[in-house]
């Protein structure tokens, strides 16, 4: 074999392993969303979305933790978003290169970085015992927005840094301030960026299911929350203690609930893919 | 015009407020994992809790050897590393230099679709699909185990892997690229030969980031790989993670305030330091790295 035709075996080969490594991903991706869907899709009805939870398993439902991750969802979103989009509006746009700037950057990575079970065992020794919040809601989307606020705070940024600087100068140029400018042109036009990156920050936050545990969400609520002071499940939770019980009945109901909270990460995700081609194809620089 | 410049000077004071409101919960962090764990070893001394091999805080007989927690949450990352360092890499060097655009551009969003799937779901799949298809060909293998949780949580960290490891790849200067090939390297050659080690510290940074995020997964672990501290690299039999650890006294009704329950705070503080060197580590290397190619 002379070396020419070992370049052009050695080329092709990884050329169709690779394809072939690629691809198992996929299949692997696709054996898991099949088998979620034979065991549960059965189980899928409107029963199951509006009953309480109960003992027995053919009469349970998810009713209380898919209540308690819409709560969970909007006031997660509530308190996150602003913060961390004004957050990562002063970094992009006011902070100085310098030192007490770079402290900045580096603690967001820091932070994007910690466990988020370790985000709970902070929401539980703050929000729930030292403020007293309890095993409540508003303990559980506090916890949570910390923990996407790296998140929320680095797309932004991402976001902010993709608008043109011609756009900023245009704007200065006809005496604006640097507020009226951020405010008025530079946040209308990432803004299909920011949602993108919203929206995939919230669907982690609808998945999370260990750093409630530890902040005092609870496995069983007899009643849907209210209001932000009462307690709660999760869908992440309400799966989890299903799975961990012997009875195959309840790995039913577990898959079953799994193709609704899929259901919410696929469409949030589809939507923030959605909101990023629109916003590519309305701005073209 | 006076008003207006009040104006500004307020919101960019609102804004500011915002940023450093993040140096905050990293303060809040390690006060609160540092609080209580000194309180903790008022209780435990520090050499039981670093050389006693066994871990029982639930028990009648009480003992606080972490060395159980972490032998488990090693073995199980390491077996998501091995797992997902080959295959994303794989991935990522023939979507970079192999594959046609079109094909990337389809693959790669429903590949990083691996990435959103919430955690339980992928415990979900370990304890129901995985062990059962690995028991078929490991008789002795138990129910709960440290392999099926490592090997899907390699699945799940993979494409961290395949996209830091892409970044890293396009980051070397297309000169390198065209010049291996101008001295008539084949693709292959020009991958395995010149991109691969220019690349390396990069990937080297994926794999880091990678192991931080294996040693804080929580659910998967706490799904199928048990509730049983023991200290053994056996990938066969039940083992309790820190992380699991602390989510078993969540559930539990241990009475807040007692050692066990701080126990839970001396445990994540363990986890805290671990991944917060591994990151660090990780982030300073990328540093280095994106200078070196003047990024």
């Amino acid at each position: 074999m002379n070396f020419r035709t070992y370049k052009r075996i050695s080329d092709r080969s990884f050329n169709i392993f690779g394809l072939l490594i690629t691809l198992s991903g996929l299949v692997v991706l696709g054996i898991f969303l099949f088998q979620i869907a034979q065991k549960g899709l059965g189980r899928v009805s409107w029963q199951f979305l509006t009953s309480l939870p109960s003992r027995f398993p053919e009469k349970a439902g998810i009713f209380t933790a898919l209540m308690g991750t819409v709560w969970i969802m909007f006031l997660t979103a509530l308190i996150a978003i602003p913060v961390g989009i004004m957050a990562a509006i002063y970094l992009e746009e006011y902070a100085k290169q310098n030192r007490w700037g770079r402290i900045l950057e580096i603690n967001i990575s820091n932070l994007a970085g910690v466990p988020s079970i370790i985000y709970g065992i902070l929401g539980l020794e703050v929000f729930s015992r030292t403020l007293g919040l309890g095993n409540s809601l508003l303990t559980g989307s506090l916890t949570l927005s910390l923990l996407i606020l790296p998140i929320v705070i680095v797309s932004t940024r991402e976001a902010l840094r993709a608008v043109p600087v011609s756009l900023r100068e245009g704007s200065y140029a006809l005496g604006a301030t640097k507020w009226q400018t951020i405010y008025r042109l530079i946040l209308p036009s990432a803004l299909g960026n920011i949602l993108t990156g919203v929206i995939l920050a919230l669907s982690r936050a609808v998945g999370e299911a260990a750093p409630l545990i530890v902040a005092g969400a609870l496995v069983y609520v007899p009643f849907a929350p209210s209001s932000p002071m009462d307690n709660y499940s999760v869908l992440p939770i309400q799966i989890f203690n299903w799975v961990s019980r012997p009875q195959l009945a309840f790995e039913t109901n577990a898959a079953a609930g799994i193709i609704i909270l899929l259901i919410f990460t696929f469409l949030m995700n589809g939507i923030a893919i959605f909101y990023r081609n629109r916003m590519q194809k309305k701005f073209k620089w | 015009m006076a008003g207006l410049k009040k104006q500004e000077k307020v919101i960019e004071g609102i804004l500011k407020g915002s940023a450093w409101f993040t140096i905050l919960i990293t303060i809040g962090i390690i006060w609160v994992l540092l609080y209580e764990t000194v309180i903790f070893f008022r209780h435990v001394s520090l050499i039981e809790f670093f050389t006693a091999t066994e871990w029982t805080p639930l028990f009648t007989i009480k003992k606080y050897g972490i060395l159980p927690l972490l032998t488990a949450t090693f073995l199980t990352s390491f077996i998501a590393i091995a797992v997902a360092l080959p295959l994303g890499l794989t991935i990522a060097v023939y979507l970079s230099e192999y594959a046609n655009p079109a094909f990337r551009r389809i693959v790669k969003p429903v590949l990083e679709l691996l990435a959103s799937i919430p955690t339980v779901v992928y415990g979900f799949f370990a304890l129901t699909t995985v062990t059962p298809f690995l028991q078929n060909f490991i008789p002795g293998m138990a129910g709960f185990n440290a392999l099926s949780p490592g090997i899907v949580m390699g699945i799940m960290i993979m494409p961290l892997i395949t996209s830091l490891s892409e970044d890293a790849l396009y980051a070397i200067p297309g000169s390198m690229r065209f010049a291996s090939y101008a001295l008539g390297a084949s693709r292959f050659q020009t991958t395995f030969r010149v991109l691969l080690p220019a690349a390396s510290s990069g990937i080297g940074v994926s794999v880091i980031l990678a192991i931080s995020r294996a040693i804080g997964e929580t659910m998967i672990v706490a799904i199928a790989a048990g509730q049983q501290p023991r200290l053994t690299l056996n990938p066969l039999v039940p083992v309790e993670t820190i992380t699991t650890y602390i989510v078993q006294v969540s559930m539990g009704d241990v009475p807040q305030n007692s050692p066990e329950f701080r126990s839970i705070f001396a445990a994540g503080m363990v986890l805290f330091l671990f991944t917060f060197g591994i990151n660090n580590l990780g982030l300073y290397l990328k540093r280095k790295f994106y200078q070196k190619y003047e990024l």
